[in-house]
């Protein structure tokens, strides 16, 4: 019987299978940030330990500061605590955490990779949502609860039932100047943030065949926001290629990591990545993204009623008008960051279209790991964002989740290469636009909301 | 050790909103206090608070008799986004034991059930209807049995709604689900050494 990819992980982990269907699952790979404090309270209240230290491995990363690598140094007593927390619940359990001043230290959905720590046909959680990522690299890769991380962290084990699989092909070749934050925003767009609730993605395709790793993993990062509980690419010579000499990885059999020819999924959806241009959204689900050549939608041209008065609350939130065009929507600061959105790819892209030009606008660079900062400043990225008047900063989520003090004030238009624009996501009343690293790069040049030329 | 879920018959408030993400049910910024009873004040903070600290009295649970509410029926997509799940630590300080929508996020829905707190799937045109009745009748009461897997309305309509079994077991014992699978441990290392 012909399996998909999914199905052939899964099945590989199964360690125990219920009457209704419900599995127990191996966890191969465990990642865990600083918000793990409620998953080891439970630990310590049920008097457990964790079961296997080394399938674990910390990233400080959610409240690390964006400037400064100093956890004793980190002005707000709570933040600091939180950190110094991380620290010693990873030290007390001897599991090995890539703290704020280790030079692995990055993002955990893009130093994870980076390492090697994640690797084809492994099953891999983090009580992170963006965890999808890490399926870029052909492994089945979902964000848990801190109840579950307390699970995993007793049992190295997690109960799951079996998502609906969902095949999402982009035919064709994607345009120069389109990337993968701009598929995955012309997905959410057709199919909606509940287009994929609780499913399984396989991204396949031409298109999806030609992205690079760093690509693939924006792809993936993205699939949380259809709903997604994962989404995935097979794993391939790219793949291969990318993994050769990362400190953790280990040589991989991919044969028989893909799907297999007449394997089924439940849902199907197909899209011409020819046609995909740079996007933007322009209100406060990612949903609500048009190109950025265009205008923001009229509440009356909704699909719906409920849509329609979404829209309202949107365009209210969001401080616009419909009809208005986007280049015409001025920013006031720009953010380069995220788990999406700050691999070496990305910087590159944006200092292309910075180089010798200088911002109209404040912009904030966070690298993804300090790896990638230490790789970029090689390169001579740092000095095109300097010279160009953008802050050049340290890795972490910083103005993507506003955990650590980073924030957009009330009111305040943000473009940001992250992968939501919640209300009151960048800080309280922050209005958030979502592009890609090369249109993030364009706005703050120009001060609005467009494009990169050429 | 969540609290048993068995029935529930509570006040039910409408929030007509889509989306209900996770960052809306408790902003980033509380997430780094540890839990307690402050969750209460944190649980839809920006909805209920202007910046000023006031609250706001067009939002649904400043209202009474909706201020006592212990059921939320909501919309499509509730608890979408992050997986933060102080978003049902701060449901459950609010008092809030059940949230009923058309759609759920999956990892929210996943933490509503390890905490006792009820997550109901019902089409939109019913949520629609509820929402619709328990604006007209405030203080209107719905009631959950877990048992029967139903939820009546206030005109005594039965609605159905599925909980995996697993979950629902757990819920109606009040059963740790870490215990119980500490006790499959053998077929735990039988999978590790299989595996070299």
């Amino acid at each position: 019987m012909p399996r998909t990819l999914f199905e052939k992980i899964w099945d590989a982990h199964v360690v125990h299978r219920r009457d209704d269907g419900l599995c127990l699952l191996y966890v191969d790979r465990h990642y865990f940030h600083e918000g793990s404090f409620h998953a080891f309270n439970m630990l310590r209240a049920k008097g457990l330990k964790v079961r296997r230290p080394d399938l674990s491995f910390g990233f400080g990363d959610h409240y690390v500061p964006t400037r400064g690598r100093n956890t004793a140094a980190i002005p707000d007593p709570e933040i600091r605590g939180i950190v110094e927390t991380f620290e010693k619940n990873a030290r007390e359990a001897g599991i090995q955490a890539f703290e704020i001043a280790d030079p692995r230290q990055g993002i955990v959905h893009v130093a994870g990779p980076e390492l090697g720590l994640t690797l084809p046909g492994m099953t891999v959680v983090c009580g992170d949502s963006h965890t999808s990522s890490h399926g870029a690299l052909g492994a089945l890769a979902f964000g848990i609860g801190a109840s579950e991380v307390a699970h995993v962290l007793a049992t190295q084990t997690i109960w799951q039932s079996r998502p609906r699989q969902i095949r999402i092909a982009f035919d064709g070749t994607l345009p120069p100047g389109s990337t993968a934050k701009d598929m995955a925003l012309a997905l959410i767009a057709e199919i909606g943030t509940g287009g994929a609730l609780g499913g399984a993605i396989e991204f396949m395709g031409s298109a999806v065949r030609a992205l690079s790793v760093e690509a693939r993993l924006t792809l993936c990062n993205m699939a949380i926001e259809a709903g997604a509980r994962t989404g995935m690419v097979a794993p391939d010579a790219t793949t291969l290629a990318w993994l050769q000499g990362r400190p953790f990885a280990k040589p991989v059999d991919i044969a028989t990591l893909r799907s297999d020819d007449g394997a089924a999924f439940d849902a199907q959806v197909t899209l011409d990545a020819s046609r995909i241009t740079p996007m933007a959204t322009w209100g406060t689900s990612p949903e609500e993204a048009v190109p950025l050549s265009g205008r923001v939608p009229r509440p009356e041209e909704a699909p719906d009623e409920s849509r329609q008065k979404a829209w309202r609350g949107s365009l209210d939130y969001m401080g616009l008008s419909g009809g208005e065009r986007l280049a015409d929507v001025r920013v006031d600061r720009v953010f380069l960051g995220s788990c999406t959105n700050a691999r070496l790819d990305d910087l590159r892209a944006a200092a292309a279209v910075l180089q010798g030009r200088r911002i109209a606008v404040p912009m904030l660079v966070s690298p993804g790991s300090t790896a990638i900062k230490r790789e970029a400043e090689a390169e001579g990225l740092d000095r095109i964002f300097r010279e160009a008047g953008a802050s050049w900063e340290e890795s972490g989520c910083s103005l993507c989740v506003s955990m650590n003090g980073d924030s957009v004030a009330e009111g305040e238009r943000c473009a940001s290469t992250s992968n939501r624009n919640f209300r009151g996501r960048q800080g309280r009343g922050a209005r958030t636009h979502l592009v890609s690293p090369a249109s993030a790069a364009a706005s703050a040049l120009a001060g609005r909301l467009v494009a990169a030329e050429g | 050790m969540p609290e048993p879920f068995t029935t529930l018959t509570a006040i039910a408030a409408p929030l007509d909103m889509s989306n209900v993400d996770t960052d809306q049910i408790i902003p980033a910024r509380f997430m780094r206090r540890p839990r307690d009873e402050r969750y209460a004040q944190y649980g839809f903070h920006d909805l209920r608070f202007t910046p000023e600290g006031e609250r706001r009295p067009d939002f649904v649970l400043n209202q009474p008799p909706f201020d006592r509410a212990g059921i939320l029926v909501a919309s499509r997509n509730f608890g979408v986004g992050s997986s933060r799940e102080a978003a049902v630590y701060a449901l459950l300080a609010l008092g809030i034991r059940s949230v009923v929508a058309s759609g759920f996020g999956d990892i929210f829905f996943s933490n509503s059930l390890k905490n006792g707190l009820l997550p109901v799937r019902l089409p939109e045109d019913v949520c629609a209807a509820l929402r619709a009745h328990l604006a007209a009748h405030p203080g209107a009461t719905l009631s959950v049995d877990l048992a029967q897997n139903i939820l009546t309305d206030a005109a005594g309509v039965a609605h159905g709604f599925s909980i995996p079994p697993f979950a629902r077991d757990c819920l109606l014992r009040g059963l740790d689900e870490i215990g119980m699978t500490l006790t499959l441990l053998p077929e735990i290392e039988a999978f590790e050494t299989a595996r070299g």
